[in-house]
């Protein structure tokens, strides 16, 4: 015969155990913040800025940051008000969002999915976050993106440029502002037309994740289609650092272009390696040997240095356009923070103001009066040009710049220049392409 | 055949990095007994002091040029370094240009400082711990170290380009009587390679014919009896931490044109410098610099499209996978001494 041992204390102690143990998977959807999770009761609404804080993405995190700071001091009527300026849309007054001054919290996403999740997870059990934004990586922002949506909190994406986050992966309460990988192929491949001509043997070097799939498959698919052949296409890893063994063979191959699908740090050292071995002084098939970065970002130019001379990529914005918007947001950015904004702090910036404007538009912070505000809205003078945040996948459809390394630039910033803006009709693709449903928007409840 | 030769090229300069960490490593390990996992960040360290004098070198006098504008509209603030004050602008340009071969002489005393510092300063108080203790507080000390540079210098990496002589590239398919253009090599990774190699034999040579190196090398064999004849070998020890911190600091400095360096290159580098020394066999300073080379020469191989296409990701485990095959048919590494780490 058994005898259970039973104790008051031993009872409590299991009883706390179960009851927290069921009570917090139901947290994050619990209906108990009238109607949707985490509505502001207050004076005050807080939003979650979700950043590369430390790790190999921290200086552009810090860009990131500083252009949250900049829309928060903006939308409570601080600082010259910045894109609200421009904005087509009049609906922000300076006031805060419905009248709620704006506060913010922000957490650290290392460039690692799970530390991102769990730093937004953080911001909205405990620092009740109405809306989570940010991340330099299309990893992170996939992974964020599907908490929030199990969370019922709009993720506005930071940078990220794989065809999965508003494609595969996309979500109702996920929207992106900034252009993806079929984009950049799609403005690219005319321009290396036009620029190295139709007859060429492309050599791709790919990052081994998810990014550098669809990139890759974009380059290669945009390219092929204006005649180029692709000889080769190899997967680096992406902890790789010393790419002379990937970068020694591509002569080899017949290849006369070399297409870099990588970004960052692997950007850098690839393109660094790549010059460094002379690739651009050979003369192959009779032509000169040219080198494709197809995702530029001025702060990784920076760390490539001279290498990045006259090679083309693509950018979702940059600080030398000369539109109202962009001059508006330049001087603003730069008059606070003493130089220009990055395209990471800028789409950052945009994605906060779009948030604001779709609240005030809706009348509310519900997560899904807010998606349907942004579903389908048209907007100008945030950078851009006019701007469509397509409904059935929450991407944004606007013009993509084409730039090239510059030849001589005239400070640390100056480092890219426009060699085309391709129009919006050129980059916009069927939303069924890439796969993927939105699912209903969920507000938590 | 190219194929082959440019592998082997390939590897003999990531071999040469491998080499002069493992052998800091190997000589710290065999003078004090300690697992040092913050070399990797004297590597970086050494890096950064290139990027410090270089930053040295160009400090500038700031003009205003009235005929240009900055991105704000604003007159152009435009630098002029004090060397073109000082030297006229070729030799201030040349000066600049040279900060990568310079930073070896600045580093030199530098990472001896920084190495000296870091055996007496915390080191030594684990003399006699366990070596999971060791582990632990260097491979603290390194991310401080890492956080540090990351401070000052940001997570972006740096461009420290090489001395616009040694730029581009040798052929050396046409001096082998190839095809021209199948086998390029830069010119800075070949002086890399003669580096490493002047390098590594001027610490066999200092360890092997001074009464310095005679004393350090019999206090490896026996310390206790080396203490018990009068000498002070702990002096000595700390030294040679110094000269490790040294070899690692200019393997570093060297490094900076072939990849921008980073507050994170020293990572990169550790654990496969801690295989290196593990295949090298403990304690040994030749099988350390031999591991280097073989290490970086398959791991070189094993990245060819060819290998890739049959076995996808080796390039990855290659290292490792010999690390495996060569512990269990020596245990004791390529050429590790009995006792060491056997205890």
């Amino acid at each position: 015969m058994s005898k259970m041992n039973l104790s008051r204390r031993g009872v409590l102690q299991t009883g706390a155990v179960a009851g927290a143990g069921l009570a917090l998977p139901t947290y994050l959807s619990a209906g108990s913040h009238e109607g949707y999770t985490n509505a502001p009761a207050g004076s005050t609404v807080t939003l979650g800025f979700n950043v590369p804080q430390s790790g190999a993405y921290a200086d552009e995190g810090a860009d990131e940051l500083r252009a949250y700071e900049l829309a928060v001091e903006h939308l409570n009527g601080g600082g010259d008000g910045g894109l609200m300026n421009t904005f087509s849309s009049k609906a922000l007054q300076g006031n805060g969002i419905l009248g709620k001054k704006v506060e913010y919290v922000t957490g650290d996403t290392q460039t690692k999915s799970d530390a991102a999740r769990a730093s937004a997870r953080s911001m909205i059990e405990k620092d009740g976050a109405v809306m989570i934004t940010g991340g330099s990586s299309s990893g992170v922002a996939v992974a964020v993106q599907a908490l929030c949506q199990e969370a019922g909190i709009i993720f506005m994406a930071g940078l990220t440029h794989s065809n999965d986050t508003t494609g595969k992966d996309k979500k109702a309460n996920g929207f992106r502002h900034f252009f993806n990988s079929y984009m950049t192929g799609a403005a690219l491949a005319p321009v290396l037309a036009n620029n190295y001509g139709t007859d060429r043997k492309a050599y791709h070097l790919t990052a081994d994740y998810n990014w550098g799939y669809t990139t890759e498959e974009a380059v290669r698919t945009s390219t092929e289609a204006m005649g180029w052949e692709t000889v080769a296409a190899v997967k680096t890893p992406l902890t790789q650092t010393d790419f002379s063994s990937y970068i020694a063979p591509v002569l080899q191959s017949g290849a006369d272009v070399l297409v870099l699908n990588h970004y960052g740090g692997n950007m850098v050292n690839s393109l660094t390696n790549a010059v460094q071995f002379g690739l651009r002084d050979k003369l192959v098939n009779d032509k000169n040997f040219e080198i494709v970065v197809p995702l530029y970002s001025r702060l990784m130019a920076k760390g490539a240095g001279a290498n990045v001379k006259g090679i083309f990529g693509s950018t979702n914005w940059h600080w030398s356009l000369t539109d109202a918007g962009s001059k508006q947001f330049v001087q603003s950015f730069g008059t606070k923070y003493g130089f220009p904004p990055s395209q990471a702090a800028h789409t950052c910036y945009v994605q906060v103001m779009l948030y604001a404007d779709a609240v005030e538009r809706a009348g509310s912070f519900n997560p899904c009066a807010v998606a349907e505000a942004l579903e389908g809205f048209e907007f100008d003078g945030m950078g851009n040009g006019p701007t469509l945040y397509r409904a059935e996948d929450h991407q944004c459809f606007k013009d993509v710049l084409v730039v090239k390394g510059k030849e001589n630039p005239t400070s640390e910033f100056d480092l890219l220049e426009i060699v085309e803006v391709t129009p919006v009709s050129q980059v916009t693709y069927d939303a069924a392409i890439f796969g993927g449903e939105l699912g209903s928007c969920n507000p938590g409840a | 055949m190219e194929a082959i030769v440019l592998q082997i090229l390939n590897g003999l300069d990531k071999g040469s990095a491998y080499a002069l960490i493992a052998m800091g490593l190997t000589l710290i390990f065999g003078t004090l007994g300690v697992v040092n996992f913050a070399h990797g960040a004297l590597f970086m360290i050494g890096a950064f002091c290139a990027v410090t004098l270089s930053r040295i070198l160009s400090l500038s006098r700031t003009i205003v040029d009235e005929t240009q504008k900055d991105f704000l509209g604003n007159p152009l603030k435009v630098d002029i370094p004090y060397v073109y004050d000082w030297f006229g602008e070729a030799t201030g340009n040349a000066i600049i240009d040279w900060s990568v071969p310079l930073s070896i002489l600045f580093a030199i005393p530098v990472m001896i400082a920084i190495g000296v510092i870091m055996e007496r300063g915390l080191i030594k108080h684990f003399y006699k711990r366990p070596h999971a203790d060791q582990i632990l507080v260097t491979f603290g000390l390194a991310i401080v170290l890492q956080e540090i540079i990351k401070y000052y210098y940001g997570a972006n990496p740096i461009p420290t380009p090489a001395p616009e002589a040694f730029k581009g590239s040798f052929d050396f398919g046409n001096f082998l009587g190839f095809d021209p253009n199948m086998i390029i090599y830069p010119y800075w990774r070949i002086i890399y390679f003669g580096f490493a190699a002047v390098i590594i034999s001027a610490v066999f040579a200092f360890l092997q014919f001074t009464t310095f190196g005679m004393v350090v090398r019999a206090g490896m064999a026996d310390r206790e009896t080396v203490q018990l004849l009068g000498i002070n070998i702990d002096r000595r020890f700390t030294l040679m931490f110094g000269i490790a911190a040294a070899v690692a600091g200019l393997a570093g400095v060297m490094y900076t044109p072939i990849n921008s360096p980073n507050y994170h290159m020293g990572m990169d580098f550790l654990v496969l410098s801690f295989v290196v020394v593990v295949v090298g066999g403990m304690g040994s300073l030749p099988g350390a610099v031999a591991a280097g080379f073989l290490l970086g020469i398959l791991e070189s191989f094993a990245s060819m499209r060819e290998v890739l296409s049959v076995l996808p990701g080796l390039n990855q485990i290659i290292i490792y996978l010999v690390a495996i095959i060569i512990l269990l048919t020596r245990p004791r590494g390529l050429m590790g001494r009995k006792g060491v780490m056997e205890d």
